[in-house]
């Protein structure tokens, strides 16, 4: 589905990520981990079009879509959740949905994706008039996956959802992401929180400085010396 | 006394609307892109200028030429946007500053060379006159161009919290990079956000043209008036901008008024001075 190969990125001559290549495929919940400054939130912009990478070729269900600027990349299906939520704090819910929707053309599928999120987050209907930047933190989180959701991505790209959410709400979260996948959407994901990050991932991998120096299933990756020394203190 | 305080407040108000629009064009503009345009005034020069010329060589009344007025300075704006402010987007702060600064000489003095630096005015324009009503009198064409600037402050405000598009304006205003990933095309944006700001003078220059002198130079001053207003409602803030429109209005009348009409001015830019030293972020700033 999605497939990055001997992607570069740099900012300003400084290189972030070098020559980094995964892949995931249809159905699966892929990880990347890694500390502060990886290079991993660069990877997910990258993809998202944000950012577009120096060296390499970023290939989605087949097209090149590497210097495919962002606002195109959504009407691709691939949706993307910036860290820190990114609301339009002085829009309310519902505003905030639709142009979630912006991509979209027909009124029918925005319709339908409304009707779809507000299934996922009955709390959004309850208070779809609300202004966005009166929410709590879990409840922005929640409406940012909810914002995110409405462009019908085949692929979703979250960027930190745990982060800065007490640790019942970062479970709900991860219960969260669990559902969307079972809704058939495909999950590239960022964490800091490994251990939930690996229990729901089918793959992941381990970045270092801007490369990838680990990659695995979820289950054995949790077992690995490297990722139990360095990220789960054991 | 009272009656003549009355009079001043009515006059207050009536340039005040006036002055809203001009503002909320330059506060759209500075909302979207965080450029302050330095060439506002002189695009409302154009505008009147516009006006002027159709009246003069075609015999259309100002009342008539606002379509025009709106659909030149439009195109002007984007053409603007595209083929030089955006050009320095990305380029460092300074270059920011300074290319709307250079657009605004270029303008005011091409307009010096076509046009003469001579003052003039519509000799007879539709609206005329006053309407007495008794204690006070209401300067016709300076009331229906208020009228008309608050139907437009109105319609913007409308089009900017009603319409996908308007909404997408605001989205890319609140976090650029959030907008692009809503698939926001975010330079279009910017282009469509310069074309209505300039839009929005080419409106207000049109009604001015009924009451005002028009010269090359007019833009100078009703610009900085703008800037003023703008700082005092708070940057980026439409609503901000309409009621520091007019209170600035009030208090350039009022305070010619009770001091000296030699000082109008002066007491407006003291407002600016005192915005920024005791609330930076404006009135309604966020």
């Amino acid at each position: 589905m999605l497939s990055v190969s001997d992607v570069s990125v740099g900012y300003k001559g400084l290189m972030a990520v070098r020559d980094v290549s995964f892949h995931v495929d249809r159905g699966e919940v892929v990880s990347l981990i890694g500390s502060n400054g990886a290079g991993k939130s660069t990877i997910l912009k990258t993809v998202a079009g944000l950012l577009h990478p120096q060296k390499g070729d970023i290939l989605f269900d087949g097209g090149h879509i590497d210097h495919t600027p962002a606002y195109d990349i959504v009407k691709k299906r691939i949706s993307m959740i910036p860290e820190g939520r990114r609301l339009f704090g002085r829009l309310s819910v519902l505003d905030n949905l639709l142009l979630g929707a912006y991509a979209l053309d027909s009124k029918t599928e925005i319709a339908e994706a409304l009707a779809d999120v507000f299934g996922i987050f009955p709390i959004l209907e309850t208070r779809k008039n609300q202004r966005a930047d009166t929410f709590s933190g879990g409840e922005q989180q929640q409406l940012a996956i909810a914002r995110g959701l409405m462009s019908r991505p085949s692929l979703l790209m979250l960027d930190e959802p745990s982060l800065g959410l007490m640790p019942k709400l970062v479970s709900e979260i991860f219960d969260i992401v669990c559902a969307i996948v079972r809704k058939g959407v495909t999950v590239l994901l960022v964490e800091q929180n490994v251990f939930e990050a690996l229990q729901i991932s089918d793959r992941a991998y381990v970045l270092q400085t801007g490369r990838i120096v680990l990659e695995g299933k979820g289950a054995d990756l949790l077992q690995s010396d490297l990722v139990r020394k360095a990220f789960l203190g054991m | 006394m009272p009656e003549q305080l009355l009079q001043q407040i009515v006059n207050g108000l009536l340039i005040g609307f006036m002055y809203s629009l001009i503002a909320i064009g330059l506060t759209l503009i500075w909302g979207v892109m965080n450029i302050v345009n330095f060439a506002h005034g002189d695009f409302l020069m154009v505008g009147m200028f516009t006006s002027f010329w159709l009246y003069t060589l075609y015999g259309l009344d100002p009342l008539f030429s606002i379509p025009i007025c709106t659909a030149l300075l439009f195109v002007m704006g984007m053409l603007i946007y595209r083929f030089i402010v955006s050009k320095v987007m990305a380029g460092p702060m300074l270059a920011q500053l300074v290319v709307t600064f250079g657009v605004s000489i270029f303008i005011s003095n091409l307009a010096v060379y076509l046009w003469t630096p001579d003052f003039r005015l519509i000799a007879k324009p539709l609206l005329s006159g006053t309407w007495n009503l008794g204690a006070v009198q209401l300067s016709i064409p300076k009331t229906v161009a208020a009228a008309g600037s608050i139907i437009t402050s109105l319609a913007v405000f409308l089009f900017l919290k009603k319409t996908r598009t308007g909404k997408a304006i605001l989205a890319t205003e609140m976090d650029r990079e959030a907008a692009l990933l809503m698939g926001i095309n975010t330079d279009r944006v910017n282009s469509l956000s310069f074309g209505m700001g300039a839009a929005l003078v080419g409106i207000a220059g049109a009604f001015l043209s009924t009451y005002y002198y028009i010269y090359p130079q007019v833009g100078g001053l009703f610009g900085t008036i703008a800037f003023c207003i703008v700082a005092l409602g708070g940057f980026g803030s439409i609503s901000g901008a309409f009621i520091a429109g007019i209170l600035v209005g009030l208090v350039q009348t009022l305070g010619g008024f009770f001091f000296d009409p030699a000082y109008k001015y002066a007491i407006v830019f003291m407002i600016y001075l005192v915005t920024v030293w005791i609330r930076p972020q404006g009135l309604l700033g966020w």
